[in-house]
């Protein structure tokens, strides 16, 4: 077995596991760890296929912003797990026939599906010549050319979403003490500290 | 060696949209600088702006120019609509200034959020894609969920911002679902890569389902009946500006975005969405008309009425010809003018630091201030569409372009519900002028004398000089035609 079959075994293996541990484990704040670790192992797939780009994203992105997240609304909702699962029992016919339906639409849906061979004879992999160019640079030369309108849109949409949560949001509260560094780091001994001579049984004045 | 190809594309038709986009970076970076004491400052600022796109907009030739990989087309229409665009925007800021100051909630961020969103729109009406008219809508919505929940202390208009966002989230995500369908079965994004599939192939039952979803998520956004529910209470929840911004620019980039699908790009299959149109349009002037009778409130009253106004300016568009578009363009440009006009009247009712906004605030108008409410009545007149009043010559233009097109039965709704729709109109109208009068109101401010006057002279002076409007309609109209 060669190492990069030996890589995609452990990879692949502890995405499915962790995967599972999502959805058995009791503990919510555990299931959300778990999801970042399917997410790393799937990004290590992802580097392992050569779509390094797709592998960052996913760490950067789901890991980083959406994983974290999801860990602070666990944390912050008290959310009772043990009294939403009480009517389990209960709902548990209806559920079960709901499921039962979609999974037979979905076997009509995937049974009836045939693929083109033409697809199946055409080769994997990106249409254009990616000679010597990394994907992340391929995205990049079209990104910043061809959709450069898109992008500036989108990015002048979440300045927008911006300004809208610094509006809605934001409250000036008077009589809060900041920190100012500049006037920190600008004292000197002689402005913070004054020595006196106290003289017996008088005490200073303050 | 071959000569490298240029990687600037042409940027001088996006021209208005770049100074709008630079200029208000700049206002954000001033307003973030010198904090609340520049809202009078943005204010001007955004003002100048979008003067200046105006005038660049007006000075541009109307040939037909795309450009950014073809997602971005300048043409008649895109520059009609644009100056409306520009205009609505422009005259909201007006109506904004002294309403703000009085309430206390005059930040800078409030012209900042119009700019950005009147950006978005113009991105609507010049969308050759669906990527850009999508990425248009957002703009212009996220600004506009925002500016409806302005007034942060006040639990209606928290109230109004979440209705609105929600349903709207909720319609982006109809309209978005119905693209990727038109994608999936067409191919492409880009409207004339969708006219030359169209032509190729059959229409299948995948691309009617795609129309069908583009066609709710586009009436939400013009508050159509079916998916009109959020519209009175959004603007009534809304600060009062706020409400007149949301009848009238943004309803001016949705009519834009809606004729640039169903013209741009199923221009040949006007049978799958023609009947949609004629629903959605009989269904609106039927609720428009009925639905406002009960009301107390007139920033409900003018909700209703502007969904009967989409109705009466989608009857031009079912008509699906080049005389209907004119008569929507014509519509659009009169139903501005008198509903920034009677949101001016509407804002200067105010005694005492209180804002009044029900019917019956407005009763003996005509004794305390013979002006105000002779510009409202006029407003009322042409919205009852009595002439020789403009809201007439909208009405007619529509009704004379679907009779054209042999929507005989839309027409005569149509006339049938605009005469249900006089009833509450005339109602302000005998309120303002037999009633026993109310103590008199405050002074106006200078803003809402502006609108209210150059609002009232095109509503009263229109059947005079009616030429240039119609002349530009039907260029506008042209440009969308000549190509195909």
């Amino acid at each position: 077995m060669s190492a990069a079959a030996a890589f995609f075994y452990l990879f692949a293996g502890v995405t499915v596991a962790s995967g599972f541990m999502v959805i058995a484990s009791r503990n919510p704040v555990a299931s959300v760890l778990y999801l970042i670790l399917a997410f790393v192992n799937a990004a290590g797939l992802f580097v392992m296929m050569g779509a390094e780009f797709l592998a960052m994203i996913l760490v950067v992105v789901y890991v980083g912003a959406v994983a974290v997240l999801f860990l602070f609304v666990v944390m912050m909702l008290d959310v009772d797990f043990a009294q939403l699962r009480q009517g389990f029992q209960r709902y548990l016919p209806i559920g079960a026939l709901i499921g039962a339906i979609f999974l037979i639409e979905l076997i009509l849906v995937v049974g009836s599906w045939s693929i083109d061979p033409d697809l199946l004879q055409a080769p994997l992999g990106p249409l254009a010549s990616t000679e010597g160019v990394t994907n992340t640079q391929a995205l990049g030369r079209v990104l910043y050319t061809d959709y450069v309108f898109y992008f500036q849109l989108a990015g002048m949409i979440l300045l927008t979403a911006m300004i809208g949560a610094i509006v809605l949001t934001l409250r000036d509260r008077p009589g809060v003490k900041r920190q100012n560094i500049s006037v920190q780091n600008a004292r000197t001994q002689a402005d913070a500290v004054e020595t006196r001579k106290v003289p017996s049984r008088q005490g200073v004045e303050v | 060696m071959t000569v490298a190809q240029s990687v600037l594309p042409a940027l001088w038709p996006a021209l208005p949209e770049l100074i709008l986009g630079v200029g208000v970076l700049v206002l954000v970076l001033y307003g973030s600088f010198r904090g609340e004491r520049s809202a009078e400052g943005v204010n001007v600022g955004a003002l100048l702006l979008l003067v200046l796109a105006l005038f660049v907009v007006m000075s541009q030739p109307g040939t037909k120019v795309t450009t950014l990989n073809g997602s971005f087309i300048v043409d008649g229409f895109s520059k009609v609509m644009k100056a409306l665009i520009l205009l609505g925007s422009a005259a909201s800021i007006l109506l904004s200034r002294d309403y703000f100051q009085r309430e206390r909630i005059d930040r800078f961020e409030f012209p900042i959020l119009i700019v950005l969103s009147t950006l978005g729109m113009m991105v609507m009406a010049s969308a050759n894609d669906l990527i850009s008219l999508y990425l248009g809508l957002e703009l212009q919505s996220l600004a506009a969920y925002v500016i409806a929940a302005f007034h942060r202390d006040n639990l209606k208009s928290t109230e109004a911002g979440l209705k609105y966002f929600v349903l709207g989230a909720l319609s982006s995500g109809m309209l978005l679902y119905g693209s990727s369908l038109v994608y999936g079965f067409t191919g492409t994004v880009s409207f004339p890569g969708i006219v030359a599939a169209l032509n190729d192939t059959t229409v299948g039952f995948g691309l009617v389902l795609g129309i069908v979803f583009v066609a709710a998520g586009v009436a939400f956004k013009l508050a159509a009946v079916p998916f009109h529910m959020w519209t009175p209470d959004v603007y009534e929840g809304s600060p009062t500006p706020v409400t007149a911004f949301f009848a009238s620019a943004p309803k001016m980039a949705a009519m834009a975005m809606t004729v640039r699908i169903f013209i741009g790009a199923f221009p040949d299959v006007t049978a799958v969405w023609q009947q949609i149109i004629v629903f959605v349009a009989i269904a609106s002037m039927a609720l428009g008309s009925f639905a406002a009778i009960g009301q107390r409130s007139i920033k409900r009253l003018m909700a209703y009425s502007s969904i009967g106004n989409v109705g009466y300016a989608l009857v031009g568009l079912a008509a699906s010809s080049q005389a209907g578009i004119s008569g929507v363009v014509i519509y659009m440009i009169i139903y501005l003018a008198m509903t920034l006009g009677a949101f001016a009247v509407i804002l200067s009712l105010r005694r005492g630091g209180q804002m009044f906004e029900t019917v019956d605030d407005l009763s003996g108008l005509s004794r305390t201030h013979p002006v105000l409410a002779f510009c409202l009545a006029a407003m009322m007149f042409s919205l009852a569409g009595i002439p020789p009043l403009a809201g007439f010559f909208a009405k007619f233009y529509v009704f004379a372009a679907a009779i054209e097109a042999n929507l005989v039965a839309l027409a005569i709704i149509g006339v049938v519900t605009s005469v249900v729709g006089a009833f509450y109109y005339l109602r302000l109208v005998k309120v303002m002028y037999f009633d026993e009068p109310l103590a008199p109101y405050d002074p106006m401010a200078p803003g809402l004398r502006i609108v209210l006057g150059l609002s009232s002279a095109v509503v009263i002076l229109f059947v005079l000089l009616p030429a240039p409007l119609v002349g530009a309609a039907g260029a506008a109209a042209k440009s969308l035609f000549a190509g195909s």
